[in-house]
Order: structure tokens, then sequence, then C-alpha cells
């Protein structure tokens, strides 16, 4: 096997060259795989997409109200599955003009035995609208905690955007109320501020 | 051929071992090539067992024979032994038996990892097929496992299925790296890359699409199994998630999968054509830059799959121009094989005959597709039969026929004898009839409004599902006449020559036939 001796050691450093590649390959695509997931989060929040609604909005500077123009917001609550609270909006609509400040409730009351953890998701349509619906304030910021029969009103302070696009005339802001199991034994002023999913 | 042999004299005793240790701790190309494709055949008549409860049941409207459960567990177990247990395992061994043959190697790169991505197969796919015996049944969510379906509404057996592909993920990226540092470092000399045959050049592209989106199919079914079991809130909305980034993670592996199942049969196609016209291939270096421009395209058009999860317009308009795009180096590949054709010497033989229909019947396949990339009218077809009709438009006569002409043009040279010719034909005619008859239906099927997965339809749809049907059991009992027919090769008939095509070329016709077991001990000059 004379050629072998000549061939073979240059092939062997090659191949092992060639594998290292591959695999740096597949291992560089498995993260990124992973990466896609907080891409796909960053890339929704810039354009908006996908009806996700950002977090607290800070207002830099109190906006001036568009008293020609009225949008009507709609709102709608659902239970996610497994979820037995009663979870309503306390107004199904109302009209807003762009810039100004609106408080709204939802009305959420826990008709079980015992003490349950609840959050609710948004989701905004159409989804173009979405950049331009600031939530200064959201009970969708926190985890709600209810005991067993109590009922609570949350509110959502809101700002429609002086540049939401001409056409759109309706908003709608959906809540989906998701059962996150059994409180955290704490004392009840600290329940308050139970952590933050920090989903907007 | 006898430098061959006294090479081989001077070292160890080589031939096969004897008994079942030959199979199980091969090295040898060719076996580890034959064990893959009798894996593959065995996979094909068990998803296409499958396709046959489907087509059973959707003889008539109404539930006669499975229920719904079950019927969803048969839809998704056939998309999933098709594509992974079927039509990439006949791939690999294609290219295991022929890669080496065709560059002038000796064996592939790395033997014992190639004897190792194979004996992981049988072990995924037993324990994906192990699931329909278990409790709450196989998956039953579509091939595509679509969150939430999968992770919160997915049957206990899910974990196996997850585990499963990652098995089979497992041996497909140690195959494709195989692949790759073969044909990059074990070339003959003289063997430049834009030397090599086609079907080499196709297989190097595809390993790379492999190793690019395999590990993401792992990523998803890994964010699958935490959501399910860890906790973690990847696609479940109560806890942040998004169900959307599902599919969109899916589809991102998902839609260069598809071209992984095409590219290689492009590239046997190529040499087929070529070998039946008598004419070297025209546009060699097209086809090398077409098939290049289609993988790198395949990464940019995913979300066409999911026009209508409520994209903002301009991703719509983007994947589709994108997937519009595809189209041009895909019908450079279909006017040079037509321009190969032309004028030359055709004789139509098995082989030829198989790689005619794929040109057709692929070339429908992908109208169906530009029809479906079109995003205003994917509303109207989205998960529609129509969409059944185009992807098995491009795979049965696309990806199985382009197997099969393989099989036919390199049976001599793998067994030593001609095939029989006329059942070979009789394979060919049944097929093509049955595949149209239960194909072509389903785009009116789709057309007229018939969704996909469904166990029970609306009675206007009775006629032509119960051609579809009938087309389909031919097209399932014409297969076991292909086992027949490379049974009887096998087993003896007619001498191959080294070269049995006229007009084939190529280093793996310079070899006899049967190819010896240990083949370009030494490297063959390429001029």
């Amino acid at each position: 096997m004379a050629h072998d001796t000549e061939t073979s050691q240059p092939l062997r450093r090659s191949n092992s060259r060639v594998i290292a590649w591959c695999l740096s390959g597949v291992v560089g695509m498995f993260a990124f795989g992973f990466a896609l997931v907080p891409l796909y989060e960053v890339f929704c929040e810039i354009t908006g997409i996908n009806g996700k609604t950002g977090g607290r909005y800070e207002a830099s500077a109190v906006q001036q109200v568009d008293e020609d123009r009225t949008v009507r917001v709609q709102f709608l609550a659902s239970n996610g599955p497994g979820m037995t609270w009663e979870f309503r909006p306390v107004v199904r609509s109302v009209d807003v003009h762009p810039g100004e400040v609106v408080t709204v409730n939802f009305y959420a009351a826990n008709g079980t035995e015992e003490a349950m953890v609840g959050q609710a998701v948004p989701s905004l349509a159409p989804s173009e609208g979405t950049l331009y619906f600031h939530k200064t304030e959201c009970f969708c910021f926190n985890q709600q905690p209810l005991d067993a029969g109590e009922s609570v009103e949350m509110p959502l302070i809101f700002i429609v955007d002086r540049d939401l696009p001409e056409h759109i005339t309706k908003l709608t802001l959906s809540y989906t109320l998701y059962d996150q199991g059994k409180p955290v034994n704490v004392s009840r002023t600290d329940r308050v501020q139970t952590k933050t999913n920090n989903n907007g | 051929m006898s430098a061959v042999i006294d090479t081989h004299a001077q070292d160890h005793h080589h031939g096969p071992a004897k008994g079942i240790s030959r199979w199980l701790f091969t090295t040898n190309h060719k076996d580890i090539g034959s064990m893959y494709l009798m894996f593959s055949f065995a996979m094909f008549l068990l998803g296409g067992s499958m396709a046959m409860v489907i087509r059973a049941e959707l003889f008539q409207p109404g539930l006669q024979i499975v229920e719904p459960e079950f019927f969803n567990q048969m839809t998704t177990m056939h998309g999933l032994i098709m594509v992974f247990g079927a039509v990439m395992p006949a791939f690999v061994g294609l290219a295991n038996w022929m890669l080496p043959l065709m560059i002038g190697a000796p064996d592939m790169a790395l033997p014992r990892m190639n004897n190792w991505s194979f004996w992981l197969l049988p072990c995924a796919f037993l324990i994906l097929v192990s699931t329909l015996f278990m409790q709450g049944g196989a998956p039953n969510f579509g091939w595509t496992f679509y969150a939430p379906l999968s992770t919160t509404y997915g049957p206990p057996s899910t974990t196996f299925f997850i585990f499963a592909v990652h098995i089979m993920g497992v041996s497909s990226i140690m195959g494709a790296i195989n692949v790759i540092a073969t044909v990059l470092n074990m070339r003959a000399p003289g063997m430049t890359l834009m030397k090599m045959p086609l079907f080499v050049w196709t297989w190097l592209i595809t390993a790379f699409l492999l190793i690019a989106v395999m590990p993401v199919l792992a990523g998803v079914v890994t964010m699958m199994l935490m959501d399910i079991h860890f906790g973690t809130s990847f696609f479940d909305a109560s806890g942040g998630g998004d169900p959307v980034l599902f599919q969109h993670v899916f589809w991102f592996f998902g839609h260069p999968e598809v071209y992984i199942m095409i590219l290689p049969a492009f590239g046997a196609i190529s040499h087929i054509v070529s070998a039946f016209s008598r004419k070297p291939l025209f546009g060699y270096a097209s086809m090398v830059y077409a098939v290049g421009a289609i993988a790198i395209m395949s990464f940019l058009v995913w979300a066409h799959h999911m026009f209508t999860v409520g994209m903002p317009l301009a991703g719509q308009l983007f994947f589709m121009y994108a997937t519009l795009l595809i189209a041009v180096p895909t019908g450079v590949k279909v006017f040079n094989w037509v321009t190969t054709m032309f004028r030359g010497s055709l004789s139509f033989e098995a082989p030829m005959l198989f790689a005619v229909a794929f040109i057709i019947l692929f070339t429908i396949g992908g109208f169906s597709g530009l029809m479906l990339a079109i995003a205003p009218a994917d509303f109207q077809y989205h998960d529609t039969y129509f969409v059944v009709a185009h992807f098995h438009y491009v795979l049965v006569p696309g990806a199985i026929f382009g197997i099969f002409a393989s099989a036919y043009f390199w049976l001599p040279k793998w067994t030593g004898y001609m095939y029989d010719e006329t059942l070979a034909k009789t394979h060919f005619w049944l097929s093509f009839v049955g595949m149209n008859l239960a194909f072509f239906p389903m785009h009116f099927l789709g057309l007229a409004g018939m969704p996909r997965r469904i166990p029970d339809y609306a009675l206007q749809f009775t006629n032509f599902n119960m051609i579809s049907s009938v087309g389909a059991f031919m097209f399932a009992a014409t297969q076991l006449l292909f086992l027949f027919i490379v049974v009887k090769c096998v087993r003896g008939g007619e001498k191959a020559p080294a070269k049995p095509w006229d007009g084939a070329e190529g280093l793996e016709w310079t070899v006899p036939s049967p190819a010896p077991y240990h083949t370009f001990s030494t490297p063959p000059e390429v001029k």
C-alpha cells in the first residue's frame, strides 16, 4: 500500500478540517434556530405586526388632542383554555380622539372555590394600528391574583396616537385571560406586585 | 482492473464478511448504500399502506373504515414516513453507492460514521412507528406538527415523535458531512469541481442544505419538548410565546427541505436524459449555477407556506416575488433537459421513461406551485386538496420517479444483471397512469374547496375522490411489481456489461458490473 502512506496523511487532515467546519455549521444553525425567537420578538415589536402591542408607554410630551377625528376602540375579552373566571370589558367600545388619554375598566371575577392568578395577553387588530396604540397603564402588565369569590375592576389607560393612518377608523383590542395557577403564598400587599411577564 | 486486485492481494484479504455481521458492522459504501435503499423501500411500502388507509376511507363520503382520530394519525405518519423514511434515505443510499464510483474514490471519506448514520435510522423509525401502539395513539397533528396542536393538544406520544426526529436529524447531518468530506477530499486526480458529474454536484449542494436546516428542525422540536415538559412558553401565548413563531421556524427548515428531496433527483435525471439522448448534457455550467441559485433562494421563501397567518402586505409581496423568482433557475434546468433531448438519438428504456415523465409531471407540479405562490390566490387554495395535489406532483413523479429512474439506470451496475425491460416498462406505465389518476383530480377537488386532512367530505366531491382512490390503489399495487423486478434482477438474468447504456458517461461505467466490493483503490486519472 505504498500510495496509501503518500496520500492518506494529508487527506485525513483535511477530512477533520471539513468535519470541524461542518460541525460548527451545525452548531451555529442550531443556535440560529433559537436566536429566531428573540429576533422574531424584536421584529414584531419594531414593525408592530402580529397585533402585539408594546409595553408601558412613556409619553415624552403631552400630545395635542385631535378633536376633528374620532376613532372607535372596541374591547373584547375571552378566557384561555381551562380558565373559569368571568372576564369582560365594562364598556364594549369607546369613541376617542387621537391624542386623548382614555381610561377604561375590565371586570374580572373569580367564581371558583380557591385563590387563582390570571394573566391577560393583549392583541390588537388591525395589526397595522399596533404602533399607534399606546398603553400608559394596563392590567396586562402584571399578573392578577384573586381570592375565591373575589372580583376586581382592572384599569387600562391608553392613548391613540395622532399619527394613526387616516384609513383606520376602528381598532379592536382583544384580551385573553390565562390561568397562571395558584398564587404564591405571600402577604396581600406584596401580591399585587407579582412578577411581570413583560408581554405587553 | 487487475491492478486493483493486486493492490488488495498485498493487503489482508477483503470481501464481504459472512452473515449478519456483514450488515451490522460494514463500512463499505456499497453495502451501506444497499441498506439505505432497502430501508427506504420498506418505509415506502409502510408509508404507502398508510396512504391506502387514507384513500380507502376517502373512497366514499361518510365514515366507513377508520375513526377520525386514526385517520389523522395516518395522514401524519404517512407524511413523516415518506419524507424522512422513504425519500431522504433513498437519496442517501444512491449517494453512498454512486458518489465514490462517480468521483473515483475507494469509499466514502468517513466510512465508520457512515455505518452509524445508517443504523440510527431504523432506531428512529422504530420509535416513530411504535407510537401507533401507544396510549393516545400516534402523532395526529399533521407532518408539519404546528403548535399548539402538537404541544398543548398533542397526544402523549409526541415526546417519542420528538426523540425520533432528533435521531433522524443526527443521521441526516452525519450523512451530509460524509458527502461533503467525500466530494471535497476524495475526488480522483484531475477531477476539478466543474468536471464533477451533476449528481455529485446536486448532492454536494443538498448536503449543505441539510447541514443548514436539519439543526433548525432539531431546534424547533427541542422548543416543543421544552414547552411540553419544562414549562417554557416558546409557542404558548399564555406565557408570552407565539404559535406563529412555530410556523416561521418550522418553515425555515421546511422549505429548504423540499429542495433536499428534489435536488439529487435533478442530478440523476441529468445523467439519464443525457445517456438516452446519446448527447452530452446541454448547459452543464448553467445546471450547476441553477442548482446553487435554487438552494440559496430556498432560504428566502419560507413564509409562502403561511400567507394566511396575517402577514403584512409587504411581507406577502416579498415572499410572493421571491418564490416566483425560483421558477427562473428551475426553468433553466427544464429547458436544458429538453434541449439535451432535442435532436438526440433517443431511446426509451425504463430509466428514460421515468426521466421524461419526471420532466413533464414535475413541471406540472411546479406550475401549481406558482399558482400557490401568488399570495392573493393562495387564500383560496390554502389548506385545500390543491395543495395536496401540488406537493404530490412534485414528490411522486418528482422525487420518487427520480429514484425509480436512478434505480433502473444503475441496477445493472449494482447487480451485474439487466433487469426485465418489459416488466420495468409495465411498472412505469402502471405507475404513470395510477399516479395521475390519483393526484390529478385532487387539483379539481381543491379548487372546488375540499379541505385537506379530513376523513369525510361533502357529497359533491365523491366522484373525483373515487377516481383518486382507484388511481392510488393502482399506483400502490404497482410498486409490488417493482419489488419483484428488483428481486428478479438481483437473482439473475442477462449479464450486464460494464457499460450497459451506450450513451452513458462517467467513471462508474469503467468498473465491471456488478461493481466489485472494492473499487478505485488506485484512483483513476481524469483528463
